[in-house]
């Protein structure tokens, strides 16, 4: 995949956010996963050559994030979080539920590259557990049958918005553009808060 | 009964809570335009006499934080904010950036002039799409409006998965390009930071707090909370309960207030045992429920506030599965530096998988408590000493149920009578 010279100025852009050019190794990480959909060696060529550092240099980086991807993931990345409390409350259930019914394991990818499945680790919505993540947005206090449904309706090329997100998941691509610092317009959509973000500021307007 | 205190949630149950507009229609970036005709050093005096300490999880006094910064020393200055949200258990600054990220901005603003900084830098994690979003329209907005870019740039970074990124000098090597491994110290950031400069680096919700501080004053902030944990916060309230969420309080609530306020364990059962401030936090029981949630309190009972993540287990739940977990965790976050902390989490989790297993002998237990105390406090940064606390504190008070594992050659526990579903075809 050729990089044209519309994605130079753009990573030019992301360079110029810093003080320093190395420190925009990360978004253009992100970038890179924008255009391929994992971290390509070509995509680690280019963020060399464009911070003048050395291939390696950008690898050792690179393979140190969980999120920079060595393989392609699918069009959507689905995550269950299984750390101590959503795993407790469901999470386990879900994620082996999920490897049975797409018929992949950790860190594998549907035949049709529509789905993709990783065990993740806290992802900061505890008073939504358990927590399920696709392309890194939420979908809260899922279950075993609505993980199903959620990746179905994947497969079928007509995901369900994210709970806490924008009106439509974004794909693995277009969600890495926005890790890459872009604006895709969204910021708007989607509610400001859900119900256990609010629970404390409804109970003291009532009172308590 | 202590009182529920929204200041930082106040507003978070308008729609558009999240936008300029919102933030405005309430006060917003009144407090900066007033912080920006003050002395820099008033304003640390006034931050200093709020009583402010950090919300990441240390409790340092922000003020004096800020104040460690050395002036008329010609150099740029920094000032990073910690949003790499990542603790098991936290889930405070994410909703707080969905729901109002300007309140961070001006935040940053007003310390931005107290430091003497031209430049702050919000270091996001990279699991939360949204909320980038948000942020990221937000600065924009904020550019558009004249509000940054007269004095101050804010720059979004954003994080790629990495816990240990959440450390601040860890946090700062990956700011600079390099994998986030945590340095020695001295020197501390506000000597050698980002880019071997001064630099702060304050949690969000550490930074989001001072816009009201500015507003209200000093004495206003340090009307709520205890003797010396001044305030309200977020509380964070997650797990086996009838309503889980967020709760801004004072300091010094109790997790026995707060669970009538959120209708208590879920129905028919009992509280086991619960994290007061994330996972890196030594574990607390139904003895605990009227420790005071304060910095003091909650230390002087054997654990840490840390970020008031309070996550809650029922009888049903096992404890050595819920510490194997987090071991893993642990395990796997370590960035591999220090040698303790790297190898040490990797035979933790060996030895708790054959516990939990029933596979291991009594002496296990021991050999346990041996490596944590071989592990806490020989490494860089804290992430060794925090996966310790999960170990010690359950085999202090469950030590039992680990020897349950092993007369029994196995858990006792069904796994489904822990999760939300059970009995509903899980």
């Amino acid at each position: 995949m050729a990089y044209t010279d519309e994605d130079f100025q753009i990573m030019d852009s992301i360079i110029k956010r810093y003080p320093r050019p190395r420190s925009a190794i990360m978004p253009l990480l992100h970038y890179v996963q924008s255009k391929a959909g994992y971290v390509t060696n070509e995509g680690i060529e280019v963020i060399a050559k464009v911070l003048e550092l050395e291939a390696a240099e950008v690898t050792a980086v690179s393979t140190f994030y969980t999120q920079y991807k060595p393989t392609p993931v699918g069009e959507y990345h689905v995550g269950v979080c299984t750390n101590t409390l959503c795993a407790v409350m469901g999470g386990d259930a879900i994620f082996d539920s999920l490897k049975d019914h797409l018929g992949i394991g950790n860190d594998e990818v549907t035949a049709d590259g529509k789905v993709s499945l990783e065990h993740i680790e806290c992802n900061a919505a505890c008073d939504y557990a358990p927590v399920v993540m696709a392309n890194w947005e939420f979908y809260d206090n899922q279950t075993v049958e609505s993980a199903k449904e959620l990746v179905d309706s994947m497969r079928a090329g007509n995901p369900k918005p994210p709970t806490r997100g924008p009106n439509r998941l974004v794909t693995y691509k277009e969600a890495s553009a926005v890790l890459a610092g872009l604006n895709d317009g969204l910021a708007h959509e989607g509610v400001q808060a859900g119900e256990p973000t609010l629970l404390g500021l409804k109970l003291s307007k009532e009172g308590k | 009964m202590t009182k529920l205190a929204p200041v930082l949630s106040a507003h978070w149950d308008e729609k558009d809570s999240f936008t300029l507009e919102g933030y405005k229609r309430h006060g917003g970036y009144t407090a900066s335009a007033k912080a920006l005709t003050m002395d820099p050093d008033a304003i640390i005096q006034l931050v200093k006499d709020s009583g402010l300490r950090g919300r990441g999880g240390a409790g340092f006094p922000t003020g004096m934080k800020w104040g460690f910064i050395p002036q008329g020393d010609n150099k740029d200055h920094y000032l990073v904010v910690n949003a790499d949200e990542s603790e098991p258990g936290t889930c405070k600054d994410t909703p707080l950036l969905m729901a109002n990220p300007h309140v961070l901005i001006e935040g940053c603003i007003i310390a931005c002039h107290a430091i003497r900084a031209k430049h702050a830098f919000i270091y996001i994690r990279g699991e939360v799409t949204h909320v980038v979003r948000r942020v990221n329209q937000a600065i924009q907005d904020a550019y558009a409006a004249g509000i940054l870019g007269n004095g101050v740039d804010v720059v979004l970074h954003i994080g790629a998965g990495a816990y240990i990124c959440g450390e601040e000098t860890a946090l700062l090597d990956s700011l600079e390009g390099f994998r986030g491994q945590p340095r020695l110290r001295p020197p501390f950031p506000a000597i050698a930071g980002l880019y071997a400069r001064p630099t702060v680096v304050n949690n969000v919700e550490s930074i989001a707090s001072v816009p009201a501080i500015i507003k209200n004053g000093a004495e206003w902030y340090q009307s709520m909370g205890t003797e010396k944990s001044k305030g309200t916060t977020l509380y964070s309230l997650s797990g086996h309960v009838v309503n889980p969420g967020q709760f801004e309080a004072p300091l010094g609530i109790t997790l026995r207030e707060i669970l009538d306020l959120a209708g208590g364990v879920r129905p028919g059962h009992t509280l086991k045992f619960w994290t007061p401030g994330g996972s890196s936090t030594p574990l607390f029981t139904d003895a605990h429920l009227d420790v005071p949630l304060d910095y003091e309190g909650v230390a002087a009972a054997g654990s840490m506030l840390g970020t008031k993540a309070l996550q809650i287990f029922d009888e049903t739940t096992c404890v050595v599965r819920a510490v194997l977990r987090w071991t893993e965790f642990y395990k796997h976050e370590s960035c591999g530096k220090c040698t303790p902390c790297r190898e040490g989490t990797w035979w933790l989790v060996q030895i708790l998988r054959d516990l939990e297993a029933g596979k291991g002998t009594e002496a296990d237990l021991a050999k346990l408590l041996d490596l944590c105390d071989n592990i806490m406090g020989r490494s860089f940064c804290a992430l060794g000493d925090g996966a310790t606390s999960p170990i010690t504190s359950s085999i202090k008070y469950f030590r039992d149920e680990y020897i349950a594992h092993l007369t029994q050659g196995g858990c006792p526990f069904d796994p489904v009578a822990s999760t939300l579903f059970a009995g509903a075809g899980a």
